[in-house]
């Protein structure tokens, strides 16, 4: 920050401040704005004057007043602290920061120390991204490595201890190196290589786990009307699924969610490290009545702080609910700044700005050499459920995965809302493998035969509408009871549940083979000749209840429920 | 507010409900402003830009009569600040706060900011209680909570003002200090003298905050008017430790007055020429309900808009649900039927209502009722279809019962007089009863020991 003279501010509208300037000022440098030194970006420079866009509210802002730049871009401060707390979308803390959001206010220093033990002796040679150390924090293994573009000898390393996060714990080639980092929010991390994502990321919900799995680090869009259940799903995803970090970006939307969501993870039990839930998850909060442009900032901010926890060999989960209130944001200063608009008015980069954000979602190999990842799930809220609309259309393209949810499916209480015939995944085939791999092999197999059954379920439901179930033919008349055993009993699943909320990989495997088998047998008891309607009354309820009755990992449990269905389908069993 | 000394005379340009003046200096964006005409009428404004020693201005009573060579601009160096405190409660006021009630102008010992600013989300504490609205309908099956933001979603000609008003007049927090911040905007001279006829017993007991913007009131003045209400509020409910329930109608008037100011703005327009940032300045609105840690009071908020045509996802509805907690939305089957409040119970949702009712919040059986309720009513909607398809003497038993429960429903539980306050304990039973047209079988969400004690035979 140096004692540059302050340039003056010429205009004032909202978000949009313009300054004259004469040079020293580049591209997307910050500059601190007024006597509050709100902060801001330069997003355009030209004809003597400097565009700005203002991260708080700009009001009572003034031409005339004073602008500081501060040299270089927009940067996030990275450190242990990050674990565990909440942050506004310029990854302030909130936690100091009093009842009401005032302008110009955070705070950073809150005197906490952490361990810190080294890994290295002084004298060694390190390369770039070489671990230097550990901290430990409750729930993830948190290392200090030599930054990006720093390699030489250990010139220094700090003993076992408490340290500040400021503390200089090593000295590498010349650099000072502490746990705390700063990174420019826009620009992606180094790492050596990006590799194939291949490992299954266990959301811990069956439909998606079932259906439209997704590796880690590949991204998924979760498109769908109000009230269809994004968040819910999302919350629930940031609960249960089997990454080291999550990164919950609260983009623009209600200040209720994210009170709720932080008194949640506080409250839950992390089953894989004993600690809370809380202490491997970082919050960034800005909702929809915070400043508009700090929206457009905190899903950078949430990508970066992703892959700093991903350079230390991680799996990290970036979820941002609603990406479609960032791209909002990216309109609303577009049109101030009087940009060409294109479709509904968003600018004509709103593609190129979406493509950008899912790129940084990857499995990589770091600069260390360990493997990591940052997987991407963004929130799409169309405006009147329009899934044609331009951020749904863009994203859908950009997005491996997308989980869209139906407006029918949740009116009708079936949750989770996801639409079998309108999502995707394209990591399917490449987690089959892996699934054989770790002892699932009829995974794939399963997966088809359910995708068939929905599908064919769907096609007679329609002529059912038309000529009532009676008019079938019996074999049909199976693959609609079949149809609803799969829905009913394996995809939809309770948030709300004590015992089905989360569903660990041998439960969803049970349940599909127990609904499978069941609906096998129907199958061969009319085509033996016994009439549909005999096998239609037959009670299903423990199928269907098994998986609420059962324990989140009790495939036996479902294998007893499934046995006793099976028992009165048998040919002697029958009513 | 305290005015700049000097004050400004040169107005460049007059274009719909703005104003463009020159030689200005030191003047703030968003900065409140008060315009003298020639004849001595005051009138107010805000800044919507500053550039160099323009200001451009957004006149709040419109600009409709103004000379541009006979005008002065005065200038508050603040956004606009308002009088808050319990001197509002008993109140009736137009759209800018101004006294109709015969009384003197409002005072209050603080002042605040009438834009508000953001709770800061971690002090937040998640709505857990009830507010009880006496309208069975609500109250069982789509319980407002405090804190919460719940609209009302209605269609033109349909009751959603007796509603609203029935609602301001009726609702409680058990026991606790409670007031209503009523703001109407847009409402012809009938709605409103009706409004403060039925309102006028809670606002003799000061506990109800009436600010009316009246449809040949300048349009742009509606977008204060809930602006004003939300800021009266918080300061009862966070500083005066009140449960503050603000109804806010009628929100598609707001969204049309915004529209309007940005069209002359010439701002690029998204869906259905509202500006873009429609969710954003609703939001700014809605989302200033809550509940803040260690402070006792709770703001409540209930927005009613007409969807136009009835079109659920025109923006204004649409943009609404996505920021509100749940929906309550009416419906013309049922108004047409005759019964009030016609309230669609299966659109309906309260997205924090297993928060807010249930054992130690309102009843044991609350949320098992509700539950079963809805379902049977989906169930009963199935049937009805089916019975359009195959006609009604196809349907089994069974279904047959479902056709009654729907009819009771209608008539034995929606039904309400628009005067009638009743008492949850009162709708509690008569869902009881509704369900009772059930076989016991068919009530599978309720504990059967509940339904033991329910006399369910
Ligand atoms: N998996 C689920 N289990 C149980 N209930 C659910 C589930 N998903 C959604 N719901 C119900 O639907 C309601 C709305 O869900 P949610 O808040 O996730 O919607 P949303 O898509 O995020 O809406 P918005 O776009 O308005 O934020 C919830 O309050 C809950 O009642
Ligand atoms: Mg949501």
């Amino acid at each position: 920050m140096g004692a540059v003279t302050p340039y003056r501010i010429l205009r004032v509208a909202g978000p949009l401040v313009e300054l004259a300037c004469s040079g020293d000022i580049a591209m997307h440098d910050v500059v601190l704005l007024g006597d509050a030194e709100l902060p801001g970006e330069v997003v355009a420079i030209g004809g003597g004057v400097a565009t700005v866009q203002a991260y708080e509210y700009t009001g009572g802002l003034a031409p005339g007043h004073p602008a500081r730049p501060r040299g270089g871009p927009l940067r996030a401060a990275l450190g242990p602290w990050l674990l565990g707390g909440v942050f506004d979308g310029l990854l302030r803390p909130l936690a100091g920061a009093g009842d009401r959001l005032v302008p110009g206010g955070g705070s950073r220093a809150d005197g906490r120390t952490w361990r810190f033990v080294p890994s290295v002796e002084p004298g060694a040679r390190t390369d770039e991204g070489g671990v230097l150390g550990t901290v430990t924090t409750q729930a993830v293994p948190f290392r200090v490595l030599a930054p990006p573009g720093c390699s030489g000898p250990v010139e220094r390393i700090a003993p076992e201890g408490r340290y500040p996060a400021d503390a200089v714990l090593a000295v590498v080639g010349g650099t000072e190196v502490r746990m705390a980092a700063e990174w420019p929010v826009r620009t992606p991390r180094p790492v050596r290589a990006r590799i194939d994502a291949v490992e299954p990321l266990h959301t811990g919900q069956r439909v998606i786990d079932l259906l439209f799995p997704v590796a880690l680090g590949s991204t998924v869009a979760v498109p769908g009307g109000f009230g269809t259940g994004k968040t819910v799903l999302l919350q629930q995803i940031a609960k249960w699924c089997h990454a080291d970090v999550i990164i919950y970006v609260g983009c623009g939307e209600r200040g209720n969610e994210m009170a709720d969501v932080i008194a949640e993870l506080a409250e839950l039990d992390d089953p894989r490290t004993g600690g809370r839930l809380a202490d491997r998850t970082v919050v960034v909060a800005n909702t929809s009545n915070m400043p508009m442009m700090a929206r457009e900032a905190s899903v950078h901010t949430g990508v970066t702080v992703a892959e700093f926890f991903r350079d230390m060999g991680l799996d990290v989960v970036v979820i941002a609910d609603s990406t479609s209130r960032w791209a909002e944001a990216l309109r609303e200063f577009a049109s101030r700044m009087g940009e060409l608009p294109a479709e509904e008015g968003y600018p004509a980069r709103l593609a190129s700005e979406l493509a950008a954000f899912y790129e940084r979602a990857g499995a990589v190999r770091t600069l260390s050499g360990a493997p990591g990842t940052v997987t991407v799930l963004g929130a799409v809220s169309p405006p009147g459920g329009d899934l044609a609309e331009p951020v749904t259309a863009h994203t859908e393209r950009f997005v491996r995965c997308l989980w869209t949810l139906d407006r029918e499916l949740a009116y009708a209480r079936h949750y989770p809302a996801i639409s079998w015939a309108g999502s995707f995944s394209r990591d399917a085939a490449a987690l089959s493998t892996a699934r054989a791999r770790s002892g699932d092999p009829s995974w794939a197999r399963h997966r088809e035969q359910v995708a068939a059954l929905l599908t064919e379920a769907d096609r007679l439901a329609d002529l059912v509408e038309l000529v009532g179930l009676t008019a079938l033919p019996d074999q049909e008349r199976i693959s609609v009871l079949a149809g609803r055993l799969v829905r009913e009993g394996v995809l939809q699943q309770s948030a709300l549940s004590a015992r089905d909320a989360y569903c660990a990989p041998e439960k969803t495997a049970a349940l599909v083979e127990a609904v499978l088998a069941v609906a096998a047998r129907c199958r061969q008891l009319v085509e033996s000749g016994t009439p549909a309607d005999a096998v239609e009354v037959v009670d299903f309820t423990p199928l269907l209840r098994a998986r609420e009755e059962t324990g989140p990992r009790s495939a036996a449990g479902v294998a007893a429920r499934r046995d006793a269905v099976l028992q009165a389908l048998a040919p002697g069993g029958r009513p | 507010m305290r005015w700049s000394e000097v004050e400004c005379t040169d107005v460049r340009e007059l274009r719909g409900p703005l104003a463009v003046v020159g030689g200005v200096t030191g003047v703030g964006w968003d900065e409140f402003v008060r315009i003298t005409l020639g004849s001595g009428e005051r009138r107010h404004g805000l800044v919507l830009e500053v550039d160099r020693d323009l200001a451009v201005l957004q006149v709040l009573e419109g600009t409709a009569g103004i000379d541009p060579t006979a005008v002065r601009v005065a200038f508050a160096s603040s956004p606009l600040r308002i009088p808050v405190g319990p001197g509002w409660l008993g109140r009736v006021c137009n759209g800018r706060g101004e006294p109709i009630d015969g009384g003197p102008p409002v005072f209050g010992a603080a002042e605040a900011e009438v834009g508000g600013t953001p709770i800061n989300p971690v002090r937040r504490v998640p709505p857990s209680e009830p507010v009880l609205t006496g309208v069975g309908a609500i109250d069982v099956l789509t319980t407002l909570v405090r804190g919460q933001k719940l609209p009302i979603f209605s269609a033109a000609g349909l009751p959603h003002l007796e509603l609203a008003v029935q609602i301001a007049a009726q609702s409680t927090a058990g026991g606790e200090e409670f007031s209503v911040v009523f703001a109407g905007m847009g409402l012809t001279h009938a709605d409103a003298s009706f409004v403060r006829g039925a309102l006028a017993e809670r606002s003799a007991a000061g506990e109800l905050v009436l600010l009316l913007n009246t449809a040949d009131d300048p349009v742009i003045e509606r977008l204060l008017t809930p602006r004003l209400a939300l800021t009266v509020a918080e300061h009862l409910a966070f500083d005066g430790g009140r449960h503050v329930l603000v109804v806010m109608t009628d929100m598609t008037a707001y969204a049309e007055a915004l529209r309007e100011v940005s069209a002359a703005r010439g701002e690029i327009p998204a869906r259905r020429a509202y500006p873009g940032y429609l969710y954003s300045d609703l939001a700014s609105l809605y989302e200033r309900c809550g509940r803040i840690r260690d402070r006792s009071g709770s703001v409540t908020v209930l927005p009613v808009l007409t969807m136009p045509a009835g079109d659920i996802t025109h923006p204004v509805p649409d943009l609404t649900g996505y920021i509100t907690e749940g929906q309550i939305v009416l419906t013309r089957e049922a108004h047409a039927r005759g019964v009030y409040p016609p309230v669609d119970a299966l659109s309906s949702l309260s997205r924090l209502m297993r928060k807010g009712a249930g054992p130690g919040r309102t009843r044991e059986d609350h949320l098992d009722v509700a539950a079963q309720l809805l379902a049977a009513l989906a169930r009963a909607r199935q049937v009805r279809e089916l019975a359009d398809l195959i006609g009604r003497p196809a349907l089994s038993p069974t279904d047959l019962r479902y056709l009654e429960l729907d009819e009771a429903f209608q008539l034995g539980f929606l039904a309400q007089r628009p005067d009638e306050n009743r008492p949850l304990d009162a709708s509690l039973a008569l869902a009881w009863e509704v369900l009772r047209t059930l076989p016991r079988g068919q009530l599978a969400m309720i504990p059967s020991e509940l339904l033991d004690r329910h006399g369910v035979a």
